[in-house]
């Protein structure tokens, strides 16, 4: 396809793909997202293959391997349209009717269709299955109707309009205005307002400006980012460039995970297309901007997201965080102005161009403006990507989205923000989804991760596992982190092995002040968070292990299977 | 470079503006503790002995002295309760893996930290990085470095670099607060390096 040259000439294109596109011509969308791909969906998107071969309907029916559709525990997922039906755990031996009698014939298979649990009810459509009623997909819905390798799918669905408006209907300083009048909040952890963030960039001394795609997403329970990123990849990118412009940025970078194959071959047929296009690379549109992106993989440990460690790997370095009295978007990679936001962030950017700052903070709350997506998974019936308007109670996500806690259980908490979050109690489930909110209850959101806790699950244990995951996580760089992290490590074991002594509550409580004051980065400074927010809301946990643990965890080990290993040490 | 006066510790001190907070206390005398800084090396910024509280703005935050750069107007505590309880149990930490370090015992009587607090773990290094940086950024070398991460990071001698480099050097023995780097050196060398054969005595 030839470079498209002006805004003018990229409505044509627009209009020349929706030209060849029949709107009643039956789709079938097969979600290829991780966890549909790991139930075995290429089978079904073979079977699919074979059977439209077989009946001879290859030009009759278009078949399209789709992004994260986000109902992960009811995968595969398969959705017909035009008339959007959705069939759940969806099998190759299904295909056939799903072909013949849906797809040809226009009639739905009772069989495959999702069943609500509690009202016995069908649900023949995406927005009739309770998972989907109460979300607002404003990111994330465009997941099914697009091939995330096929950018004249997202140009059919309006895409790179917004970076069209930016550049030639906008100016730099009109484009930053929108996005600080749409209060957007920063989705990576910290929620730091974006626009800020930019200016900051903008307004720093130099030339030479960077900005990046932080697609890490390390933390465990957290897989909202990379559904977004493999499923729909232009929107971030198109985000991208409209910062880059605002910013006065040239060159951008995409950081990521070095083991998300199918990300990352998304990321660069993306990238490919969009310079073929025009759309990236020497002069965009032919508005005279410019902007090239490069990705960079990580070498695979957890603390090389945190913003100022990524700027060294991209400039070569060990990936160790430095301190920050001087910030990132002043002084970045190789010592120049950064700009640094999460995907879901620059994901928000098109979308608030294209429909303004004002649609934008009509969505949420107060303080916290638009949809937040959130992995929920846990002690859940629903596991799966979800995106809701911020504002929404937890007990909505638990209970409405997420389908409640399974095998008859009681809830217990709700843990965010992952080995350096906090936990929830059940009795504050009315707690609206907003930054500060949950800032206050010990709790931040932080990139989105939502682990449901139900009352099997000891806190102490939780918390071990947390200071577990961050003892080998953390860069060992700064005494207090790497020290402290270990002291805690020891002594929550201990009282969760029946070990525990009087006064060991109060050293957590004193290494956690150490922590929190002074270590050098985010990490180790809220590595307590798991610790603080479990002892303020499930004390009684640990009291209780630490007066009668000793006989509890021998009983309870005499009721399972112990790892010998395991055994001896409580010996 | 301009000159700017900040307040450390209730007294007005000149500095230039690229200068540190710990560079300004030092020049005009006021201590501030350190166990990972070099002058002739980059600040590290590791072992937060140096934390003290400023005042910005209205604002009281703690940071590393030997990183934060002044600014006008600044106000410095070097100590105060939080600060020196930041120290002490730092110093504990740390007296865990080398109990018998001079620099570290002295630290110890100074802010009252009690070396059997935490249970020992005698690694005997603190991982100052103080052998590590010095070999990469004054001898450019690249000798001995750190491997792994968390608390499971140690620092290591490339035996192979070690054995063509140490020899004429050893430079970085003076500086290791405890005793891990002559340790950690000597068992390379017994362990790692090529043993002398009376052809490769001849080649030399």
């Amino acid at each position: 396809m030839s470079r498209i040259n002006s805004a003018a000439e990229l409505e044509d294109r627009r209009q020349k793909i929706l030209s060849k596109r029949d709107g009643e011509k039956p789709a079938i969308a097969i979600c290829g997202g991780t966890s549909c791909l790991a139930l075995g969906n290429d089978r079904i998107i073979s079977a699919f293959e074979d059977e439209i071969a077989g009946q001879s309907l290859e030009n009759r029916i278009h078949v399209r391997v789709t992004g994260c559709l986000g109902f992960c525990q009811k995968g595969p997922i398969v959705v017909i349209y035009p008339e959007e039906i959705c069939y759940t755990e969806v099998k190759p031996e299904d295909v056939p009717d799903i072909v013949s009698q849906t797809v040809v014939s226009k009639k739905v298979i009772d069989r495959l269709l999702f069943t609500d649990p509690d009202s016995g009810q069908r649900a023949t459509h995406f927005n009739e299955i309770p998972f989907y009623r109460k979300q607002q997909r404003n990111l994330f819905g465009d997941n099914s109707k697009l091939d995330p390798k096929s950018i004249d799918d997202f140009l059919a669905l309006g895409g790179y309009s917004a970076l069209s408006k930016s550049l030639f209907e906008l100016t730099s300083e009109q484009v930053l205005d929108e996005i600080k009048k749409a209060d957007l909040r920063g989705r990576g952890g910290g929620g730091f307002p974006a626009g800020l963030k930019w200016e900051t960039a903008r307004n720093a001394p130099g030339d030479e400006k960077y900005v990046i795609v932080n697609a890490h997403e390390g933390e465990p329970g957290a897989f909202m980012d990379r559904a977004l990123f493999t499923g729909n990849p232009h929107i971030v990118l198109e985000g991208l460039i409209i910062g880059a412009y605002a910013v006065g940025s040239h060159q951008g970078y995409i950081y990521t995970h070095h083991d998300t194959p199918q990300l990352r071959e998304n990321i660069n047929i993306a990238l490919t297309q969009a310079e073929e296009y025009g759309l990236l690379g020497e002069n965009i549109l032919g508005s005279g901007f410019s902007f090239a992106v490069e990705v960079h993989l990580d070498i695979g440990i957890f603390v090389s997201g945190e913003s100022s460690a990524l700027m060294m790997a991209i400039d070569g370095k060990t990936p160790e965080p430095r301190p920050k009295y001087i910030r990132t978007s002043v002084s970045g990679i190789r010592g120049k102005p950064t700009n640094l936001n999460n995907v879901e962030t620059w994901a928000n950017v098109p979308r608030i161009i294209s429909k303004g700052s004002e649609w934008y903070t009509s969505i949420g709350t107060e303080r916290s403006k638009g949809t937040k997506l959130i992995s929920l998974s846990g002690n859940i019936v629903n596991t799966g990507v979800m995106e809701v308007p911020l504002g929404t109670t937890l007990r909505t996500i638990v209970y409405d989205i997420g389908g409640g806690i399974p095998n008859g259980k009681k809830l217990k908490a709700v843990h965010f923000g992952g080995p350096m979050g906090g936990s929830i109690p059940e009795s504050l489930l009315d707690t609206p989804l907003d930054f500060d909110e949950l800032a206050h209850l010990g709790a931040p959101m932080g990139a989105g991760g939502m682990l449901v806790i139900d009352e099997d699950m000891s806190m102490v244990e939780l918390t071990r596992y947390f200071l577990d995951f961050l003892a080998n996580e953390s860069c060992g760089k700064c005494v207090p982190c790497r020290e402290g992290i270990r002291q805690m490590l020891k002594i929550v074991t201990s009282i969760n092995q029946g070990k525990g002594r009087e006064g060991d509550i109060e050293l957590l409580e004193e290494l956690s002040e150490v922590l929190a004051g002074a270590s050098l980065c985010a990490l180790g400074r809220t590595a307590p968070g798991p610790f603080l927010s479990t002892i303020r809301s499930f004390r009684d946990e640990y009291e209780f292990l630490i007066k009668d643990g000793d006989s509890v965890y021998r009983s309870s080990l005499k009721n399972e299977e112990v790892p010998a290993e395991r055994a001896k040490t409580i010996e | 470079m301009s000159e700017i006066i900040l307040r450390i510790d209730g007294k007005e001190v000149k500095a230039s503006t690229e200068m540190t907070v710990l560079a300004a206390a030092r020049s005009v005398g006021i201590n501030i503790p350190t166990l990972c800084h070099h002058e002739k090396l980059e600040p590290y910024g590791g072992c937060r002995i140096c934390t003290v509280e400023v005042e910005t703005g209205g604002r009281t935050s703690l940071v590393a002295a030997c990183l934060y750069p002044v600014q006008p107007d600044l106000v410095v505590r070097t100590r105060s309760e939080n600060v020196d309880k930041i120290r002490k149990m730092l110093l504990e930490l740390l007296l865990a893996h080398a109990p018998d370090s001079l620099e570290l015992e002295q630290l110890a009587r100074e802010y009252g930290a009690d070396k059997n607090r935490f249970e020992k773990e005698s690694s005997f290094c603190i991982l100052c990085g103080l052998c590590v940086r010095y070999c990469a950024e004054i001898k450019k070398a690249n000798v001995v470095g750190f491997v792994e991460s968390g608390t499971r990071r140690e620092i290591s001698f490339i035996p192979e670099r070690a054995a063509r480099e140490c020899w004429k050097c050893k430079e970085c023995f003076p500086l290791c607060p405890t005793v891990a780097l002559q340790a950690a050196y000597f068992l390379t060398e017994a362990l790692a390096f090529p043993s002398p054969s009376p052809e490769s005595e001849s080649e030399r």
